[in-house]
């Protein structure tokens, strides 16, 4: 059995109350940390090598060292828990049935970080997750866990809810706190980055859910008691939300470097591909991390077992990889089809792009027609040339990030599925007939020939 | 420590003050170099950064920190750091993401240049022109938004809005009200009016001079004549709510349009009220100074001002350096 932190509680029943929370060792990180000095905290997480669980798996201890210090300005402290990534479910798990964790981790990194303010940013479709934090605040701030002198300690800390209205964009930090001042969501020009000028112009950490609830463990065992689980550069345990054409769907607390195939196959987790069927495609990170193929998803392309960390996810660039993001993990049987599932998700980013800048605001129109064409069978050789092309002219060229992860998955697709794209244009009654594509991406593929390097 | 940073552009050194973004930078050395902007506005504080037509690559980023920037950077809200090298027309690669920029920008403007207000003076004209490719791969069908009515004076056509945001960013900071946004996000995105209130503020008629595109054009000068046909006089009279210095667009002797100055980069050197933008417009109303060569390079410099310097035309590369011919 691996070894869990952020859901070791997870059997047990009433967790979210503050009593059985605190019957298993809850708060006795907190206990611990007010006794210590925020900057100890601070080397703490550095030494744990915990890394940012939303996606872009920036060191937070790093993040932290970051934020300035001036004089008489308040700091603050943000929980990104606008998870709209598609097919990542993992912090609505966590805030659902573990709220305390989560406040715990927070009022432990507002005290390093020496805010007296937390603000948990949640997407506004999770309103019914909003009012359980609520319920869970309010039990906290009765037990004098939050509000003035916290524990005896003299530290004052107050941690409020806010709901979004559900935009995507509202994810991305800077727009996360342009509508958390109550504007338009639209990104921010960086920099200034929000470590300098965040929430109303002052030092602002913006941290996500899971980041800040393995604040605790941390705590509880020592940062380089934490460092040891994982490989390498990817420490600690990492939720996944496994979703798609498999047995068991759902949260999975994984030790960093768990193989694909045991994560995948193996009873203890996802229960291998639902109906007998065969693997064809695996999106490791979340809709906007690129699509890997069936013999990429367990091996590298130089034939190593593929497994669950930031490093190996990414091994061979984008060429033969993919990024671990924030552990939406989606399996796509022999059945699916690939051309569908990339339309499916550039409608996505059309719909969600707030529309300041140009490459992104056009482009993901652009890329989206022209999938919904390929798709039903309208389409020209060309078209997928053109697809390239704009997904190429987004890449790289926009305010945010949310033009590289709309531009990714097409480019993805297109690197590893491009005869399904043609399949598609060459046969256009079939492929309005027919909700699958080609079904012949299960094999292995022979090793590549060594390449002379000179 | 000087005062003064030492950033290269495309081989070519200059000192500049701290803070300085890329872009001006470029402008002071002038000539091909400059990027061009399609959202940046320097009298407008907040804008630019959006257009991304203005993407430079940095090569080097500082004296001390000698690495490249990973990404092109847009050269409106990018400060010069000592020692910085930047590629601008240079690049290759600079080129081509100002090419698709350019792209996106046109897939869903309506281009319907003939019989726009704005053609001649438009900036997404010039843009294209330079910047541009001669064909586009998109056969999708293009935006078409509905119309919405800003009142008595001012045009707004939404379907050929870059959503420069440059007119939000002047209807707030010069006229103080929140009347003026961005309305829904993605493609659909579109300026517009709190509940399509008519706009009402002494200066709001500036939104005209910002607008890049024909989105925002004058409705006291609708369809009345190309403006490279009108004649451009320097004019000012004396007005108690701005300093009243304008630009007279004549036909025949008669004042059909007045604008704000602008310099050699369009941007409004100050800023003129509605009285006198939209009622003055009899020739006793104005003291006229001198006539107006304009000094932007667009198609107004080619007609009447032969009498006038060789630099007003442009000149253009393939077409050879002779002289354009007069349209009369």
């Amino acid at each position: 059995m691996a070894r869990k932190l952020l859901l070791k509680n997870d059997h047990i029943a009433g967790i979210n109350t503050l009593d059985v929370y605190q019957q298993h060792q809850g708060y006795e990180a907190l206990k611990k940390a007010l006794t210590m000095k925020s900057e100890d905290i601070v080397s703490e997480v550095q030494k744990s090598g915990l890394r940012g669980r939303g996606g872009a798996g920036f060191p937070t201890g790093m993040k932290w060292s970051f934020i300035a210090k001036p004089e008489g300005v308040p700091r603050y402290l943000v929980c990104n828990a606008d998870e709209s990534e598609p097919g990542t479910f993992k912090d609505r798990y966590l805030m659902e049935y573990h709220p305390h964790i989560l406040i715990e981790g927070m009022i432990i990194s507002c005290f390093a970080l020496g805010a007296n303010t937390g603000y948990i940013f949640i997407r506004g479709e999770y309103m019914f997750v909003l009012r359980k934090l609520e319920i869970a605040l309010e039990e906290a701030r009765k037990a004098g866990l939050l509000g003035k002198n916290i524990l005896g300690s003299g530290f004052d800390c107050d941690i409020f809810v806010s709901p979004g209205a559900g935009a995507y964009i509202c994810g991305e930090e800077t727009a996360l706190l342009e509508a958390l001042e109550g504007k338009r969501g639209n990104p921010r020009m960086k920099p200034p980055f929000p470590a300098v000028k965040g929430l109303y112009q002052c030092p602002t950490v913006v941290n996500n859910v899971e980041t800040l609830a393995a604040v605790v463990p941390i705590l509880e065992m020592g940062g380089e008691e934490y460092a040891k689980i994982g490989i390498g550069k990817s420490t600690g345990t990492k939720l996944m939300s496994a979703s798609g054409n498999i047995n068991k769907p759902g949260v999975y607390e994984v030790e960093m470097g768990l193989t694909m195939q045991e994560f995948i196959y193996s009873d203890e987790y996802l229960g291998g591909i639902k109906n007998g069927k065969q693997l064809k495609a695996c999106i490791p990170g979340g809709s906007s991390m690129p699509i890997l193929p069936a013999y990429l998803v367990t091996k590298t392309i130089n034939h190593e077992d593929r497994l669950l960390t930031y490093e190996s996810i990414n091994d061979g660039g984008f060429a033969s990889g993919s990024m671990l993001g924030s552990g939406g993990f989606m399996i796509f049987d022999e059945d699916q089809c690939i051309v569908r599932n990339t339309w499916n998700l550039s409608r996505f980013y059309h719909h969600e792009s707030c529309g300041q800048c140009s490459p992104c605001r056009e482009g993901t129109g652009w890329l989206e027609k022209i999938l919904y064409r390929i798709e039903n069978g309208q389409a020209q050789m060309d078209d997928i040339d053109t697809l390239f092309k704009v997904q190429k002219g987004i890449d790289g060229n926009t305010i945010c990030p949310l033009g590289e992860a709309a531009a990714w998955p097409v480019a993805a697709a297109l690197r590893h599925f491009r005869d399904e794209f043609v399949w598609h244009v060459e046969n256009p009654d079939l492929a309005q007939k027919q909700n699958y594509g080609l079904a012949k991406y299960a094999e292995m593929r022979p090793k590549p020939e060594p390449q002379p390097t000179n | 420590m000087s005062d003064t940073l030492k950033v290269t552009i495309d081989g070519q050194s200059i000192q500049v003050p701290m803070g300085t973004s890329i872009l001006e930078a470029a402008r002071m050395i002038g000539g091909k170099l400059v990027p061009p902007a399609m959202c940046y506005y320097k009298p407008l504080k907040g804008s630019g950064g959006k257009c991304r037509t203005c993407l430079v690559a940095v090569t080097q980023g500082s004296e001390k920190d000698p690495r490249p920037m990973p990404k092109l950077v847009p050269s409106c809200s990018t400060s010069v750091m000592d020692g910085m090298v930047v590629e601008s027309a240079i690049s290759e690669r600079v080129t081509e993401a100002r090419q698709s920029v350019t792209e996106f920008l046109l897939i869903n403007h309506p281009l319907d240049c003939p019989v726009c207000d704005q053609a001649g003076e438009c900036k997404l004209q010039d843009l294209s022109f330079e910047h541009g490719k001669s064909f586009t791969n998109y056969k999708e069908e293009r935006r078409d938004n509905e119309p919405d009515d800003l009142g008595d004076k001012i045009k707004l056509n939404v379907n050929r809005c870059i959503l420069c945001y440059r007119c939000v960013y002047a209807a707030e900071q010069l006229c103080g009200t929140r009347d003026h946004g961005v309305l829904y996000r993605g493609d659909h995105a579109e300026i517009s009016t709190m509940i399509e209130k008519s706009l009402d503020s002494d200066f709001i008629g500036n939104v005209i001079d910002v607008c890049p595109v024909g989105a925002l054009t004058d409705k006291t000068f609708r369809f009345r004549s190309r403006i490279w046909f009108t004649e451009q006089w320097n004019a000012h009279r004396s007005c108690d709510k701005c300093c009243g210095k304008v630009v007279l667009h004549k036909i025949d002797g008669q004042i059909a349009r007045v604008s704000a100055r602008k310099n050699e980069w369009d941007e409004v050197e100050e800023w003129i009220c509605d009285t006198c933008r939209f009622d003055k417009k009899e020739n006793e109303d104005w003291t006229i100074e001198s006539k107006r060569v304009p000094k932007s390079k667009s198609v107004q410099t080619l007609n009447k001002y032969s009498d006038n310097s060789q630099s007003v035309y442009v000149k253009v590369e393939g077409l050879g350096s002779e002289r354009p011919k007069e349209l009369e």
